[in-house]
């Protein structure tokens, strides 16, 4: 099988953060929708992440100026601010979005993809609070900065499989 | 490329449907978002399709997309209310998650609770079978073109 996301990297720490292969099977076979975006994992280590979105016209939300639409950066901020959350623990834990939110910077220039790096700057027993940007070429000059809260919702239940409430 | 997008605008409105605009958005498209006016209130609905999926274990919609609904959703109204057809810049958006949104058609409102010279504050939210059990709300400011 073909992983979408083969630039996983190890944690230089060791084992403190999922596998590799852990990470590539809860990634890639947990998001239909970041496959459909090509949704790249750059890195990964213990409580962080860093993710590429390529560049699709599709995804514009201005047509005159060919910049991206707010929802596809939402998208890539959720979902790095969730890699970092989740490889915050070991194993690793569900998790929800509780927010999100986002400061746009700059509009995103056309044609080139965009990063996202997103960091868990505090935890505790139930919550991650993140600290995330997105960015193109250079990480300080910032298309957007983000702050995520995310819960835990433990290890996988009979109870969530049968469509039961986090 | 703007006067089509103008000429795309003005047609919708000629005929009172912001569906027309959503059409004018690529993201929107991708994301299958219509709208259609209920009275003067505008809905937009992200039209369920498998690849919007973010948890197939629930199965719930990614949130990234539910953000893009709203987001989308407060742009469409702008862009109905405004007298300008530059599409409005967002500022900032918080996005509050507040149920797994399942695998179905799901909906958005909003109010324009400031609409300025400048910038417009709005509140966005989303449901899926019940208004009164949102899956997701949204506050959001927005730059407007105003020229």
């Amino acid at each position: 099988m073909t992983s979408p996301y083969p630039a996983l990297s190890k944690h230089p720490e060791g084992n403190k953060a999922p596998t590799t292969e852990e990470m590539i099977k809860l990634i890639s076979g947990a998001t239909p929708h970041s496959r459909e975006l090509g949704l790249q994992v750059v890195h990964s280590a213990k409580g962080m992440a860093i993710m590429r979105l390529p560049w699709q016209e599709r995804l514009v939300g201005n047509p005159d100026e060919l910049v991206l639409h707010g929802g596809v950066v939402t998208t890539l901020l959720d979902s790095v601010c969730g890699m970092a959350t989740m490889s915050a623990r070991q194993p690793p834990e569900r998790i929800v979005t509780l927010d999100l939110r986002i400061d746009y910077q700059r509009p995103a220039t056309p044609h080139v993809d965009l990063f996202a790096r997103a960091e868990v700057t505090r935890q505790t027993r139930t919550i991650a609070f993140l600290s995330a940007v997105a960015y193109q070429d250079d990480p300080k000059d910032m298309v957007a900065l983000a702050t995520g809260t995310f819960m835990f919702v433990g290890r996988r239940r009979k109870k969530d499989a049968e469509g039961g409430k986090v | 490329m703007n006067a089509l997008l103008t000429e795309k605008i003005a047609a919708a409105r000629a005929v009172g449907d912001p569906d027309a605009v959503a059409r004018a958005i690529p993201y929107a498209e991708f994301l299958n978002i219509t709208a259609v006016l209920d009275d003067d209130d505008l809905i937009a609905t992200m039209n369920f399709n498998p690849r919007i999926i973010g948890n197939p274990a629930l199965p719930a919609i990614h949130g990234g997309t539910i953000g893009g609904l709203l987001e989308t959703t407060a742009i469409l109204k702008l862009l109905w209310l405004q007298e300008t057809v530059r599409i409005p810049k967002t500022i900032t958006i918080t996005v509050d998650y507040l149920r797994s949104a399942g695998p179905k058609n799901t909906h958005a409102r909003c109010s324009v609770t400031k609409l300025g010279a400048r910038v417009a504050n709005v509140k966005i939210f989303a449901w899926q079978d019940n208004p009164g059990k949102p899956v997701a709300g949204a506050n959001a400011n927005f730059m407007l073109s105003t020229g």
